[in-house]
């Protein structure tokens, strides 16, 4: 992690804005919200790394930092719920790890991926909701209001 | 009908045990669930990291769903509205489906915006109309600890459990503080009135990496090796969770942990509802054991219990004799596991 979150949030305040969205911190938050618990100021922090990681993503800025994949594991993840309505952990497994680390994936596939196969524990094809028409219908209105927005909001 | 039930998608496979322990805890305890019909993935904590207003319209769908459910509603938390009662069994799901209710009631313009998207699939949602609760919650604070207790036949007297909430059941609170965000105890106490010995575990609100296997290994094994480490001090027979994500990290990253750091960890992880069930008397293999990666053999076995042979992933089917012709009585695997 390049900056902690008091330095990030500092850089804001001067106006650093490109060091900030090139900045790997808010792609290694893992949302423990441990920090919107604590902050006297209630100042909604975790919302903000994920404002933080929509706006370089918008911006391309991501690329440029050091956590370049996160953003790809992501967008994987979601492909599939709007495909099928359902996260599917074989398939976003698979295609993020042969796509970025093809080491990785087999030390995926013989390692935990196996384990859950034989337990029972993993879907080999994903599930699919009856309303996938439906669900779809609604995400693409939303993508075109926030293509409206610009993508802001901080929640 | 007092709860609506969001199982999630990782209960419908990856965490199978923790929702078979749970229909089954709640058919002891006499709790209705009704399942939202047709409910999708809530986003985990993937998709508002992409798109904001898509994330709140994929949350949503699931509350408008929710919201038409056949449950009583009770009086609201702000006294005025009556709210239905929705249980979501899984951390990340508790988080999003409260978060999205909660921005939405302070934000007019993102409930506009959401209902605009839910219109173009014939849906809407009034936020506050529903009131998020984790299953812990449900346990303890509605069942509460005294009927717990009562039900108790087969007391966990050996076995030394570490109580691990995680993150987002105690954090932020969208929908009300349940416990202490730091240092919780509801868990402990139950724990307690089943009869175990509960270990002092000052890492229990801490994070287990949640996508972090997948994107940073070096960073979510650290995060995984304290949690392992600071229950193997204290001698627990068990760590004891309440979240699909923790489980699988802390199951299913064990033997890499091992590995990185030249350790032995050999920690079951198991959920809240198996070990209430065990306290119940209700047979281990109803109660999904044998599908964790770190067999809980030897604790089970400090209990008097059997261990069911681990788990082959096979499908159960009904028999073929029982086809096409409907039998008298209904096999018990063939049951519908949701108590209408």
């Amino acid at each position: 992690m390049e900056h902690t979150p008091r330095q990030l949030f500092a850089m804001i305040e001067a106006g650093m804005r490109e060091e900030v969205l090139r900045s790997n911190t808010f792609w290694y938050c893992v949302s423990c919200y441990f920090c919107m618990a604590r902050c006297p100021q209630e100042v909604h922090i975790t919302d903000l790394m994920y404002t933080l990681k929509r706006m370089a993503i918008r911006e391309g800025y991501y690329r440029e930092s050091t956590a370049a994949d996160a953003p790809d594991f992501s967008e994987t993840f979601i492909d599939f719920v709007e495909n099928y309505g359902r996260s599917f952990e074989l398939g976003l497994a698979t295609r993020y790890h042969l796509r970025h680390h093809p080491m990785g994936a087999i030390k995926q596939a013989t390692g935990i991926g196996w384990n859950l196969l034989r337990r029972g524990r993993m879907d080999l094809t994903p599930q699919r909701i009856k309303g996938v028409d439906q669900l779809q219908a609604i995400l693409a209105r939303a993508k075109e209001l926030e293509a409206v927005n610009g993508g802001g909001g901080v929640q | 009908m007092k709860y609506g039930y969001y199982p999630g998608c990782s209960l419908e496979r990856n965490a199978s045990a923790y929702n078979q322990s749970t229909l089954a805890v709640a058919r002891k305890l006499g709790i209705g669930f009704a399942e939202v019909d047709d409910w999708n993935c809530c986003g985990a904590t993937e998709y508002i990291a992409i798109n904001l207003l898509p994330a709140y319209a994929l949350i949503g769908r699931n509350l408008a769903l929710a919201s038409q459910l056949p449950v009583d509603p009770i009086t609201g938390n702000n006294g005025h509205q009556p709210q239905k009662q929705l249980v979501a069994p899984c951390s990340a799901c508790f988080l999003n489906l409260s978060k999205a209710d909660h921005y939405m009631g302070q934000s007019p313009k993102l409930t506009r915006q959401v209902n605009d998207a839910l219109a173009a699939g014939g849906l809407s949602y009034d936020p506050g109309s529903i009131r998020v609760r984790h299953l812990l919650e449900i346990m303890v604070d509605d069942v509460g600890f005294e009927t717990i207790g009562a039900t108790v036949n087969r007391p966990l007297y050996n076995l030394r459990l570490a109580p691990y909430y995680g993150c987002l059941i105690v954090r932020p609170g969208f929908h009300g503080k349940f416990d202490d965000p730091e240092y919780p105890t509801k868990l402990d106490t139950l724990l307690q009135t089943l009869g175990a010995t509960v270990v002092d575990y000052p890492v229990k609100t801490h994070c287990c990496g949640g996508h972090m296997t997948q994107i940073s290994e070096a960073v979510a094994h650290d995060l995984i090796r304290r949690l392992l480490k600071n229950a193997a001090d204290h001698q627990a027979d068990a760590i004891v969770t309440l979240c699909p994500m923790c489980q699988l990290n802390l199951d299913g990253y064990q033997d890499s942990v091992n590995k990185r750091f030249g350790t032995n960890f050999q920690l079951p992880i198991l959920y809240f509802t198996q070990l209430m069930g065990l306290a119940f008397g209700l047979p281990a293999s109803d109660l999904g054991f044998g599908k964790e990666l770190v067999p809980a053999d030897l604790a089970l076995k400090k209990i008097g219990v059997e261990p069911p042979p681990p788990s082959t992933g096979k499908r159960q089917r009904p028999p073929k004799e029982a086809l096409p012709m409907p039998s008298a009585e209904i096999p018990e695997r063939a049951r519908k596991e949701t108590v209408p």
